[in-house]
C-alpha cells in the first residue's frame, strides 16, 4: 500500500519569546491521505498556523516526526525543504502574496523558474493554469488591476502550475466577500476532483462545511477530528443570494 | 534559474527605482571615469616628457673636462681644459659600446645677416652631432666630414636664427652671415624641435666644423679641446657600458691612479629624463589612490541601497522563497543585482572618463593616452566591488526565514 500523504507523529513546537518558552504545538499527530480536504479549526493562539508552517515545509518541528510521500522532512536543511515547496506543495496565502508590478503570467511562472524549466514550457503550463481558474483573457495584468477575487484565483494557479500533490491554503478567503469565497471554495473543490489534496486553515465554519475532514485545534493540541460529507459549492446559488441580499 | 533570468530579475528590480539606481551607481561611475581620465592624462603627460627628452637627444653622454684650481678658488667641470682631441679620437675607436662621438665648442657671437643682426649660441661640431641629438635638416645639407677636413666657413642655422635673421618663412639656404666679421655660407637649416624640459631652445643656435670654429672663433689650433664630448651609446642598454668605457679609458689616458679623482666629469642625459618620468608616475599613481577610494565610497553606497533594498522587498522574498527559492537563489538574486548596478556604473564610468579625457584633450590641448587595460581593469574591479559590497546584504537576504518574510509588513 502506498504511505499517506502526510504522516505526522508527536510533533511539538515550542518558540523562544524572551524568557518564556511558548509551546505553539504540544503533541499533534495526523495521518492525511491523498484527496482529502482538511479543514483546520480553531481560535487564535490554538497552534493552527503553525501546524499549517509546518506542515507546509516553511518550519520544522522541534520534536517529533513529519513525513511527506513517506519522506522524513522534519530534519531536511532549508535547501531541501525549499525544493519540496517546489515540487510536492502548493500555497495560497489570505493576503494573495502576488509580486506586485508584475504581470499574473509571471506570478504564476514563478515556481517554475525556480523548478528550472525553460521558457517556453514554462509559459505554456503558466497559461494552461491561469485558464483552468478562469483567468486566461487577464494573463498580463498586474495584481493592482484585478479585484480580490481575481488576485486568489492568480495565487492558486501559482499554487497549481507546479502540479503539486497538496496545496495548503491558510484563510484563503479571509479578504473576500461571502459570493467570492464560494467561487474560491467551488475552484478548491473542483481541484480536489482532480486528485490534489487540501489543507485549508480557517476559522470560519461556513468554509470549513466545504471539507471532507475538520479538525479543530486547542491550546497546541488536536481537540477534534471528524469527517463528514463536504458541502458542494453551489455558485449559482450564492450568487442568487448577494443579489437578492443587495435588493433587500 | 539560469544567468540570463536572473540578470533580467535583476533589471528589472532595479529599473523599478530608476533614479536611486542611477544615484547609487553615481560613485562607480565618478570613481571608473577618474581612473580612466586620470592615467589617460598621466600617459599623456608621460608620452611628452619623453618626447621633450628625445629632442634632447636619445641614449645621450655628455663628457666634461676638469676643474680648475687657482688660489684655493675650484672653478668646477669644464673650467680647466683636460678632454684632449686624441680622447676623442680613442673614444671613436676604442670604447665598443659609444655609437657617436662629437667634440661641442661653445661661444656666444652675435650672427649678422644683410639687414639684421642676433646674438646666438655659436656651436663647433663634428657632422655627427646630429645623428647624437637626432636632429634633422629641414633646408639645404648639413656639414660633411670634407668640411671638418677642410675648415671651411659654411653654417647650419636652428630655426629660431633664421626668423630673426632672415623672417619666418625665409630661405636663407645659399646666403651668408657674418660672425666676428667672418662670412659664412648657410648651408643648411634645422628643423624645428622647440623648448628642452628646462626652457632653453634648441632651435636657437648656429653650427660649424669644430675645425672652423677653433680657427675663426676661437682662435688657434689647441692639443685640448676648450669644450665638452657629447657621446651616444649604441642603445639604451648599452649606456651604462660606454659610460664604464669611456671612464675606464679616460682615466688610463689621463694616468689617474685607482681611487684618485678623475680629472673629468660624465653626465647621462637619460637619468634625467628617468627622474622626469618617475615624477610624473608618482602623481598618476597619487591620482589612481583617490579614484580607488572613490570606487570603495561608491561600493559603500552600493551595499546601503542594497540593505535598504533587502528590507524593502522582504515580503517578496518569503514569496519566492514560500514557492521554491533555496537560499541560494535568493543570494545570487541579490548578488547579481549588486553586480548589476556596478557594472553599469563602470560602463558609464568608461564614457565619462573617455569624455573627460577627450574634453581635457580638447581644452588644455595637452596630450592624452587612452590605455584600454586599465579600462579592463576599472570594469573588473567596480564588478569587484559590486560582488563584495553586495556579499553581506545578499546574504542578509538569504537569511531570511521564510515565515517571517512572509509576514513582514
Amino acid at each position: 500500500m502506498a504511505p499517506p500523504l502526510i504522516e505526522v507523529e508527536h510533533i511539538a513546537k515550542v518558540y523562544r519569546m524572551g524568557d518564556v518558552d511558548v509551546h505553539a504545538l504540544r503533541d499533534v499527530s495526523l495521518t492525511i491521505c491523498d484527496g482529502e480536504s482538511v479543514a483546520v479549526m480553531g481560535p487564535s493562539g490554538s497552534g493552527k498556523s503553525t501546524l499549517m508552517n509546518i506542515l507546509g515545509c516553511l518550519d520544522r518541528p522541534t520534536s517529533g516526526t513529519y513525513r511527506l510521500l513517506g519522506q522524513e522532512v522534519s530534519r531536511m536543511d532549508r535547501n531541501a525543504l525549499a525544493r519540496v515547496r517546489n515540487r510536492t506543495l502548493g500555497f495560497v496565502f489570505q493576503s494573495f502574496n502576488l509580486l506586485a508590478r508584475t504581470s499574473a503570467l509571471e506570478n504564476v511562472e514563478l515556481p517554475l523558474l525556480y523548478a528550472g524549466i525553460s521558457g517556453r514550457e514554462r509559459h505554456k503550463r503558466s497559461r494552461e493554469a491561469l485558464e483552468r481558474v478562469g483567468l486566461g483573457d487577464r494573463i498580463h495584468h498586474h495584481p493592482n488591476q484585478m479585484s480580490g477575487g481575481q488576485q486568489q484565483r492568480v495565487a492558486i494557479a501559482r499554487a497549481l502550475v507546479s502540479r503539486p500533490r497538496l496545496m495548503v491554503a491558510d484563510e484563503p478567503t479571509g479578504n473576500l466577500d461571502s459570493r467570492t469565497s464560494v467561487e474560491i471554495m467551488a475552484l478548491f473543490q473542483e481541484l480536489g476532483r482532480s486528485g490534489i489534496t487540501l489543507l485549508l486553515v480557517t476559522h470560519e465554519p461556513d468554509i470549513a462545511a466545504y471539507a471532507s475532514r475538520v479538525v479543530v485545534m486547542r491550546d497546541g493540541l488536536v481537540q477534534s477530528d471528524r469527517t463528514q460529507t463536504p458541502q458542494v459549492a453551489d455558485v449559482a446559488a450564492a450568487t442568487a443570494e448577494a443579489a437578492a441580499a443587495g435588493i433587500r | 534559474m539560469n544567468p540570463l533570468q536572473i540578470f533580467r530579475v535583476a533589471l528589472r528590480a532595479l529599473l523599478r527605482n530608476k533614479m536611486r539606481s542611477f544615484l547609487t551607481t553615481l560613485g562607480i561611475i565618478i570613481g571608473v571615469g577618474a581612473v580612466i581620465a586620470m592615467v589617460a592624462i598621466g600617459e599623456g603627460a608621460k608620452a611628452r616628457v619623453a618626447e621633450a627628452f628625445s629632442s634632447m637627444g636619445s641614449n645621450i653622454l655628455i663628457v666634461l673636462s676638469g676643474s680648475t684650481t687657482a688660489g684655493g678658488q675650484r672653478g668646477g667641470f669644464g673650467s680647466m681644459p683636460t678632454l684632449t682631441w686624441d680622447d676623442l679620437k680613442a673614444m671613436r675607436s676604442e670604447a665598443s659600446a659609444v655609437r657617436y662621438a662629437t667634440p661641442q665648442l661653445r661661444a656666444t657671437a652675435p650672427v649678422i645677416s644683410e639687414d639684421q643682426n642676433w646674438a646666438t649660441s655659436i656651436n663647433g661640431i663634428s657632422p655627427e652631432f646630429f645623428q647624437i641629438r637626432d636632429w634633422a635638416i629641414r633646408l639645404g645639407t648639413s656639414i660633411n666630414q670634407s668640411d671638418i677636413e677642410g675648415g671651411t666657413k659654411v653654417v647650419v642655422l636652428g630655426q629660431t636664427v633664421v626668423e630673426n635673421l632672415f623672417g619666418p618663412s625665409a630661405d636663407p639656404v645659399g646666403q651668408s652671415v657674418r660672425i666676428k666679421k667672418i662670412p659664412f655660407q648657410v648651408v643648411g637649416v634645422l628643423a624645428r624641435k622647440g623648448q628642452s624640459p628646462m626652457g632653453q631652445d634648441y632651435d636657437d643656435g648656429v653650427y660649424m666644423p669644430y675645425t672652423t670654429f677653433q680657427a675663426k672663433i676661437q682662435g688657434g689650433l689647441q692639443k685640448f679641446i676648450a669644450g665638452s664630448i657629447m657621446v651616444s651609446a649604441a642603445s639604451t642598454d648599452d649606456l651604462p657600458r660606454a659610460e664604464k668605457q669611456i671612464g675606464n679609458l679616460l682615466r688610463d689616458r689621463h694616468h689617474i691612479a685607482i681611487g684618485g679623482d678623475d680629472d673629468f666629469s660624465i653626465r647621462n642625459l637619460t637619468e634625467m629624463a628617468n627622474a622626469q618620468q618617475e615624477g610624473v608616475g608618482t602623481i598618476t599613481k597619487l591620482l589612481l589612490w583617490i579614484a580607488a577610494v572613490s570606487l570603495l565610497v561608491g561600493g559603500i553606497g552600493i551595499m546601503n541601497i542594497m540593505l535598504v533594498s533587502v528590507t524593502e522587498r522582504t515580503r517578496e522574498i518569503g514569496i519566492r522563497m514560500a514557492v521554491g527559492a533555496r537560499p541560494r537563489d535568493v543570494l545570487t538574486q541579490f548578488l547579481v543585482e549588486a553586480l548589476t548596478l556596478a557594472l553599469f556604473g563602470g560602463v558609464f564610468g568608461i564614457a565619462v572618463g573617455v569624455a573627460v579625457e577627450q574634453l581635457v584633450a580638447h581644452y588644455t590641448g595637452w596630450p592624452t593616452l587612452l590605455r584600454p587595460d586599465i579600462i579592463v581593469v576599472a570594469v573588473l574591479f567596480s564588478g569587484l566591488v559590486g560582488v563584495v559590497f553586495g556579499l553581506y546584504p545578499a546574504q542578509k537576504a538569504a537569511r531570511l526565514d521564510p515565515i517571517d518574510a512572509l509576514r513582514f509588513e
